[in-house]
């Protein structure tokens, strides 16, 4: 899989946004559905939002240096050990740098122009549950730092390695330890190996006619066993629920040895949940190997929907609304004006006249008949699941609510391209980064009284921060409402910026992405709804969750994890 | 390339220097413009029919104050405090409601444009007739101009008059600014009194509080929801006093907390961005109110503001008050000022809606930011010359040479410039002529006798011996009053060379202690920026080694051979406060019973003075003045020496006799002052 992977970017090597001759922005590969299409207006859209022009370009190097990647040190008797074990293991350059890192921008940056400090020494591939304990037994015989790696779709600096660490640094890839073990159809659930990716986990589940409904929007690349470390949450939450709703089982190695329940049943009062000093661990107890989660028949029918409102605060009083009355579709998302255009910006050349022309009247119908202003209006993609009558009846239900709140109804299509832009948007930022734009995504969860300031103070900071901090041009700092919950909602900020003219952007965009947190915790906000915490917000863990409660997790690492074998650092 | 975006301009702000202590050396300030210039160049009937399209905030949604009033009703906030009080006292909420309804009546502005113009034409006629000249720094309009754009503005202007809030409006009118929504006091006799008067106002955008509501819940939601909700919506600059109340003296009056921590508010509960906040000096060179004010001091009731007594006032408009100017300071944004201050989330855990006790956090920098407003205010108070006369006139009573005073106003401009003073002298106007415009415009105050200046006390010389005594009296108040606008820069300095004086020590630590005491007992008196004693007195110090006064070393004060004349006189400018301290305290542990509440003890302290004024046995005819005995108990209860309790009917106080007595024997200096923080030296 390595293979198909862009080793200084995001996602597929042969799935990319480029300029093509015509100057005119295009995406490549056939992976997605915007794939080989042109997008006509994208380019303005950039020029315009950050000032940045084609004739200003930076290149990545081409390919990894082998020779600056830090030398592995490992010792010959753990090796003959391993080797003993018969599990397959590496110490190629590329392999462990591959595993070095996440997503965060400084690493994408430092492996385009830059090399870590400190990387593994040694990549392991564990087949199976034995493979693993097998493995922590070595690293605790030998007192070796593991780290664990599943989909590396990290952005929370937690795949990192901690540069003071002087002992050898295992990397435990779970990737082969990828099949389904079983699937009890009587009471809907499956048991299976956590390296599974998200979306082979979905297909193969579809053979049987069943799926998690689990979908992050990097399920392409994450794992079942990453999902359980960091407290997942996918898009359709609504329906199959978040990770700690949907698991049923975990089988956990630690130093200590496994942990496990004795049964799978849907609940149990046996003292505190022990799931739930597991999820959210992010590797520092142990390794996730086998997890029973629910399944669900495949739904029968799904339908996109969109439904553009004259305002952000209207929008997000319908969502409220809509929360309220519990009828949230499996999906519903609220973008503000500036993700809009972003959106608008992304759509391909139209095939024929008659849709270009059904597009202008769309347009002329929405801000010159019902006066939306094209610059304040803003849009809910909506996605709906279930039997097709329910489905229908629903929509019905929903579209009523956003009448109310002087929502107008937008059209599938709009609905569909939105969510296919969370998938692509990650990609962006590859393009950005070759044009002087850095960006980043960060997200916080709110209660409901709270979302309209959160969300106007923290892009209002993001701007200022951006000014204070020399940065030329005006950032792109936009915010969508992208699940909501009886008490509040999750909201998802993208904040890019032009950074020609500052010698080290990586610390500006450091100081602000910093900034941006502090603006979020002032407004009520948390740490990370979904995300987590790893080394990037590990600052913060006190004021979050009090001195004793850190006191607690740790005495929980202290116990299961006393010679820190799962060094990672993170969290703590 | 083409580069669209660009950033929108945006206003700058200082930031927050905590130390507090000014730029010492000479500040730049904005140049002035006369804005009745124009005034009395073009007419005023076009100019009140001026097109008036103020510039507004940015994220304003447009509404009528009939809206707002019933968004303020509607409030979560005012609601709550309504269920609670239904449930609380048995009643129905509606009734309650009702009552919410009238009191918001009551108070609501409702802007009228036709009410504007009327006053925008009124005001014009008014204006030229009183005043010479109305000066503004433009600078500070264009400042002002831009931060409304961008926040949420609270004007806080200083507050000497009531022309004071006439004039900030007709000025953001003339500048085409929005108008602001003023929080103005009103007492029973007060302004609400004036029925005509107080609906134009209220037209105009006035919107009034009642002067005392401590019990009143009701009233203090509606009210705080009333100013949170213009803050929030960015409708108008909200503008108040931080004072309070018109300082009777000049001097600026220590801070009051209460509406200041209500326009914070929406900013730490992160409902706004930010909040600007303006300080804004407004001096005159001669008061309106002037000879009511000393009045009021010496215990006669003043007139009532009744429509008909503001009829009768009319013959104040054909007096001459000279000119009249405005500065308005930079704009401080308070996100600023909070930043890494106050915990940062103190609110996250409860409802904003439910009232809640501001942490101690929150009111210790509420409390720094209103000290520091009022010494931004301070800072561009402008000085006009006569100020100085009177602050040389009063040290050389009863009468002084014309030359003499000319020669020390000189003397003391120079002195007042070095200490940071905002003296607004005309360029090539001579001392003698800028002295003599001065006694010109304040005849009833000072005359030319013979090549003399004297007090106007006239009528001294027949009359009973207590009459003598009170129009002296009069004449000495209304001259401080002009003096007092140099007391706060003076202060530092100042008490560092009485403290100099009292210690008859050149020792440091000695001399920092006793200006410490002495801070302390004149902490309601005069403004200094809370616990920053030591900070104060390195100030006042470096102040006197710059004009040379004194010399220091690591461990030593003294005065220098040229010096002394300028020790002298700075604890002379301070001697009335010092000595009348001294005689309140004298009165306060010999002449009071138990417990006795402020009505008994102004009555009382005023005839000990009067009868030792009359036998001649002090000079100090400041003692007289309320606002000094005031001072002087509020300084004995901070100090621990009398014991303030609230009653039904205000409050009573307890006075140590003992404590008094130690206070009292520090001021004589018979004991030397303890030295607090002799070890920081």
């Amino acid at each position: 899989r390595q293979e198909l992977l862009k080793w200084n970017g995001w996602g597929y090597n042969d799935s990319k946004f480029i300029f093509n001759k015509k100057g005119q922005a295009e995406f490549t590969g056939k992976r997605y559905r915007l794939g080989g299409m042109v997008l006509p207006t994208f380019k303005e859209w950039i020029e315009k939002t950050f000032g940045a022009s084609l004739e200003h370009k930076t290149t990545s190097r081409t390919s990894l240096n082998v020779n600056d990647v830090p030398p592995s040190v490992v010792n010959e008797e753990f090796l003959q050990d391993l080797r003993a074990t018969k599990i397959s293991y590496s110490q190629d350059a590329e392999d462990r740098i591959f595993r070095a890192h996440g997503h965060c921008l400084h690493e994408i940056f430092v492996l385009r122009e830059g090399m870590f400090k400190r990387i593994p020494d040694i990549v392991v591939w564990p087949v199976c549950h034995e493979d693993v304990v097998k493995i922590v037994e070595l690293a605790c015989k030998h007192n070796l730092c593991i780290i664990p790696f599943g989909g590396g779709t990290s952005v929370s600096s937690a795949l990192e390695c901690p540069e003071e660490e002087k002992r050898t640094i295992i990397s435990l890839d779970t990737s082969q330890m990828n099949r389904i073990l079983w699937i009890d159809e009587k009471n809907l659930t499956a048991c299976v190996e956590a390296g599974i990716v998200g979306q082979d986990l979905e297909k193969q589940l579809a053979e049987s006619g069943f799926c998690t409904g689990h979908e992050p929007d990097s399920m392409e690349f994450s794992s079942l066993g990453g999902w359980v470390a960091t407290r997942a949450s996918g898009m359709k939450k609504n329906i199959y629920g978040n990770i700690e709703d949907l698991v049923i089982h975990i089988k956990m190695v630690t130093p200590r040895g496994i942990v496990e329940k004795n049964c799978q049943v849907p609940r149990m009062s046996t003292g505190p949940d022990i799931h739930h000093f597991i999820m959210g661990s992010e590797g520092t107890l142990g390794v996730v190997t086998e997890v029973t989660i629910k399944i669900r028949p495949v739904p029968e029918y799904q339908k996109y929907g969109s439904v553009v409102f004259p305002n952000f605060e209207r929008g997000v009083a319908c969502l409220r609304e809509v929360a309220k009355q519990r009828c949230a579709p499996a999906s519903i998302r609220l973008v503000d004006n500036a993700q809009f255009q972003f959106g608008h910006a992304l759509k391909p050349q139209v095939a024929s006249i008659f849709t270009s022309f059904l597009d202008g009247l769309k347009k002329f119908y929405i801000t010159k008949f019902k006066g939306f202003d094209p610059n304040v209006l803003c849009v809910a993609t909506l996605l709906f699941e279930g039997d097709r009558e329910k489905v229908l009846q629903h929509e019905k239900q929903v579209y009523d609510i956003a009448t109310k709140f002087g929502g107008l109804a937008a059209g599938e299509d709009n609905g569909q391209r939105g969510y296919m832009l969370t998938f692509v948007i990650a990609y962006l930022r590859d393009l950005g980064l070759d044009y002087y734009v850095v960006g980043e995504s960060f997200e916080t969860s709110v209660p409901w009284d709270r979302v309209l300031d959160l969300c106007r103070n923290v892009k209002e900071r993001i701007v200022r921060e951006c000014k204070e901090k020399g940065v030329q041009f005006p950032p792109l700092s936009t915010c969508r409402v992208t699940q909501t919950y009886d008490a509040g909602a999750c909201v998802y900020f993208y904040f890019a910026f032009n950074y020609r003219g500052i010698s080290d952007p990586i610390h500006v965009y450091e100081q602000i992405e910093r900034a941006a947190r502090e603006e979020i915790l002032a407004n009520g906000g948390s740490l990370s709804h979904h995300h987590g915490v790893g080394k990037l917000r590990k600052h913060w863990m006190k004021e979050s969750i009090s001195d004793v409660g850190l006191g607690m997790l740790r005495s929980v690492k202290e116990y299961v994890d006393p010679k820190n074998i799962f060094g990672n650092k993170n969290l703590l | 390339a083409k580069q669209t975006a660009e950033w929108p301009e945006t206003v700058s702000h200082p930031l927050f220097v905590c130390s507090q202590q000014k730029e010492l050396t000479s500040k730049k300030r904005d140049e002035f413009e006369d804005i009745l210039e124009e005034r009395r160049l073009s007419s005023d009937l076009r100019y009140a029919m001026k097109c008036y399209t103020p510039v507004i905030y940015k994220g304003l949604s447009p509404c009528k104050p009939n809206a707002i009033k019933s968004a303020v009703l509607q409030s979560e906030q005012v609601q709550y405090v309504i269920k609670q009080l239904a449930k609380e006292m048995g009643e129905s909420p509606d009734i309650i409601q009702e009552e919410a309804t009238e009191i918001l009546d009551e108070m609501g502005h409702s802007m009228q444009l036709g009410t504007v113009r009327f006053f925008a034409f009124t005001l014009s006629k008014i204006f030229k007739r009183l005043f010479q000249r109305v000066c503004v720094n433009e600078e500070g309009m264009q400042r002002l101009q831009h931060a409304i754009q961008e926040h949420p503005v609270v004007l806080l202007p200083s507050h000497r008059s009531y022309v004071d809030f006439l004039m900030l409006s007709y000025l953001l009118y003339t500048y085409d600014l929005a108008l602001p929504v003023i929080a103005a006091g009103i007492g029973k006799a007060d302004f609400l009194g004036m029925k005509i008067v107080g609906e134009l106002l209220r037209r105009g955008g006035a919107f009034f509080m009642r002067r005392s509501f401590g019990g009143n819940r009701l009233y203090w939601a509606v009210f705080a929801e009333y100013v949170k909700t213009m803050l929030r919506s960015g409708y108008a600059p909200v503008e108040f006093f931080l004072e309070g109340t018109r300082s009777r003296t000049a001097k600026t009056l220590t801070p009051k907390f209460g509406l200041l921590s209500i326009v914070m508010e929406p900013f730490f509960k992160r409902e706004v961005f930010d909040t600007y906040l303006v300080p804004i000096s407004i001096s005159y060179e001669r008061i309106l109110e002037e000879s009511l004010y000393a009045y009021e001091l010496l215990g006669v009731p003043k007139p009532k503001e009744s429509t008909s007594g503001l009829l009768k006032a009319r013959r104040i408009l054909s007096d001459n008050f000279g000119t009249i100017h405005i500065y308005i300071g930079q704009p401080v944004s308070l996100r600023t000022l909070a930043s890494g201050r106050i915990s940062r989330c103190p609110y996250n855990l409860v409802p904003r809606h439910l009232p809640q006790k501001p942490s101690e956090d929150i009111q210790e920098f509420v409390s720094d930011v209103a000290y520091k407003m009022e010494l931004l205010q301070i800072e561009n108070m402008v000085l006009s010359p006569w100020v100085l006369v009177a602050a040389v006139l009063l040290q050389n009573l009863p009468a002084v040479e014309f030359e003499l005073l000319i020669e020390k106003t000189l003397w003391l401009k120079g002195l007042t410039q070095t200490f940071g003073g905002f003296i607004e002298w005309p360029d090539n106007l001579c001392a003698k002529k800028a002295v003599m415009s001065g006694l010109t415009l304040h005849s009833n105050v000072a005359r030319l006798i013979d090549g003399h200046v004297v007090l106007n006390d006239k009528g001294v010389e027949d009359g009973a011996v207590g009459e003598i005594v009170f129009k002296r009296a009069l004449a000495i108040l209304m001259c401080a009053t002009y003096r007092n606008q140099l007391l706060n820069v003076f202060v530092r300095p100042s008490l560092v060379a009485v403290a100099l004086q009292m210690t008859h020590s050149f020792r440091k630590e000695e001399v920092y202690s006793c200006f410490s005491f002495l801070r302390d007992v004149f902490s309601d008196e005069f403004i200094f920026f809370p616990g920053i004693s030591l900070k104060d007195f390195e100030e006042g110090c470096f102040l006197l080694t710059k004009c040379d006064a004194i010399q220091t070393s690591q461990q030593e004060i003294y005065p220098t051979d040229k010096g002394n004349v300028i020790v002298s006189f700075l604890s002379a400018m301070f001697r009335p406060f010092v000595e009348g301290y001294r005689l309140i305290f004298r009165y306060l542990s010999k002449e009071t019973k138990e417990a006795f509440t402020e009505k008994q003890f102004i009555p009382g302290v005023r005839n000990f003075v009067f009868q030792l004024l009359e036998k001649g046995i002090t000079q100090c005819y400041e003692a007289l003045s309320s606002d000094m005995q005031k001072n002087a108990l509020a300084a004995l209860v901070q100090l621990g020496a009398a014991k303030k309790k609230k009653t039904s009917s205000g409050f009573s106080y307890n006075v140590n006799q003992e404590a008094v007595n130690k206070i009292l024997d520090m001021f004589d200096a018979r004991i030397p002052v303890q030295k607090p923080m002799a070890a920081r030296l």
